[in-house]
This record gives structure tokens, sequence and C-alpha cells, in this order.
């Protein structure tokens, strides 16, 4: 334990800040939604506040703002493996085989 | 025998060693729903036609889900801070919040299941409701096995703050990391479900 209660106290009004802006990017993406934008342009803002709002929660939430390295390096791997997985259905394009 | 490194760090590693355990576990549960977000991908591409997520889905509910969900994240994230400047009462209260949070996003689950069986959109529906369910499915056994940890350090498993107080709050922040996890994986799919 190496935080103090004062450092504490700061990070819990850090907490209540984050908390606002989920609420206000929640509120932001589902009336987004209600425009009806077309797919492209939707998924796009859907998935820039989305991802806005995870790396609030990783950030802040999971502490990663300051973490050991080791934790970084194991993250690092997994999201080198991950956009691997989000990049394989890609290979579909290449796939010539036409289903009748 | 005494488990060791369950509070000092390990000199090489720099971390006690459950926090090094819960962040390797979190990155083999991001490559499980990864995988499942990739095959949304290639499913939604493949197919001639897709409906809505606001066409087929109740985005009010899920907008209520979200905020359940986010505010759980920071009652949790509280609890573990209440530990931090010694205050057991205010974590209890906050753990017991996060708790109740957890079953209010169930509850509200199982009514837009209830739904969505009542008027036959089951998984064999179509292709949408088929991942529909396993992702959300798969989301909600997280948030049962969430609610059985955290049930556990609000109950008996709290004893421990007044024999080893420091290793109990660990195991708080533990907890808090994977049920921050299972808040990431909701502010992804509901979007990507719902609102697309």
């Amino acid at each position: 334990m190496t935080e103090h209660a004062e450092d504490i106290k700061k990070h819990v009004r850090t907490y209540i800040m984050v908390f606002v802006a989920l609420l206000a990017l929640t509120i932001i993406t589902v009336a987004v939604s209600t425009l009806h934008l077309s797919t492209p342009a939707a998924v796009t803002v859907a998935l820039i506040i989305a991802t806005i709002k995870g790396s609030l929660v990783a950030s802040y939430f999971m502490h990663l703002i300051s973490e050991k390295k080791l934790i970084y390096a194991v993250l690092l791997l997994t999201i080198v493996f991950f956009i691997g997985l989000m990049l394989l259905p890609l290979s579909s394009f290449s796939d010539k085989i036409v289903i009748q | 025998m005494e488990i060791p490194f369950t509070i000092a760090p390990r000199s090489d590693t720099g971390l006690f060693n459950a926090k090094l355990g819960i962040w390797l576990f979190l990155a083999s549960e991001v490559m499980l729903f990864g995988a499942l977000f990739s095959s949304y991908v290639l499913l939604r591409v493949g197919a001639e036609h897709w409906p809505h997520g606001w066409e087929e889905l109740n985005i009010p509910l899920a907008t209520l889900n979200t905020v359940v969900l986010i505010s759980s994240s920071v009652t949790m994230v509280m609890s573990w801070a209440a530990l931090k400047m010694n205050d057991f009462k205010k974590y209890r209260m906050y753990m017991g919040l996060t708790i109740l949070c957890a079953f209010i996003f169930l509850v509200v689950k199982a009514f837009e299941y209830g739904h969505k069986f009542e008027i036959g959109h089951l998984p064999s529906f179509s292709t949408f409701f088929a991942i529909y369910f396993t992702l959300t499915g798969l989301h909600g056994l997280h948030v049962i096995g969430g609610i059985v940890v955290n049930s556990y350090l609000w109950g008996p498993g709290s004893k421990m703050w007044t024999s080893q107080p420091e290793r109990f709050t660990n195991r708080v922040e533990i907890a808090g990391l994977y049920w921050h996890f299972v808040d990431l994986v909701w502010i992804f799919l509901f979007p990507v479900l719902y609102l697309l």
C-alpha cells in the first residue's frame, strides 16, 4: 500500500468525473443513432465513442494510466493478437468460392 | 505454507502475483470476446440482409442497462477506495450497490430475452439473433460470475479484512479489474448490437 488516504480522495474525484463523462458519451451515442446515418458513418461514430468510453474505463477504473511495465507488455501482445482477429474477416474477400 | 506475494510485489515483475494473474486471464478473455466480435463482422458482411439493431431490439432498456453497468463499475472502484481509506462500512455499502446493479442488469436483460422469446425471436430465427444471443448470453454469464465473486467478498470473504486487511484490499482490486472488464465488453456490445 503505497498510496495515502489523500491520494485516494483525489482518485475518488477522478472516478466521479469519469462517471459523468461515461454517462454523457452514452447519451451522445444513443442520440447519434437516432439520426440514422449511413452505415459506414454510423459505424465510425459509434466505434469512436465506444473506444473513448472503453479507454476511460481501462485508464481510470482499471488504473492502466499508472501500471507496471509487465502489464503493458501483456496488453501490447493482446492488442497485436486482437487486431489479427479483427482482420481475419478480410481474408473472406480473397475467397473466390461462390455459394450457389 | 503461506502463499507468497499476495501483498508484497515480486522483485522481478513489480506486481503482487494476483495482479499479473488477472491481467493474463483478461488477455484470454479479450481473445474470447474478440473471436466472437470477429465472427459478428464476418456474418454481417457476408449477409444479404442485416437488420438495424434499433429495428429489432429495445434501445431504451439497453440504454438503461448501460447506465446501470457503468454505475456498478463506479461503485466497485469506490468500494476498493473505501478499503484504502480504512472505511469497511463504506466498502460494504458500495460493494452491496455493485451487486444490486448487477442484479438489476440481469433482470432487465431477462425482460428483454422474455419478450424476444414471446414473439418467436429465438437464436434460430435469424443470423442476427443467433449472434445477438451468443454475445449477450456469454456476457450475461460473466455478469453472473461477477455476482458470485463480489457476493463472496461482500459476505463470508470479508472476514479477511480483520485478519489480513491488505490482502483483502488486493482481492477486491482484482475482482474489480474483472468487473470493469465486464463493463468494458458491454460498452462495445451495446453500440454494435443495438445502435448499428
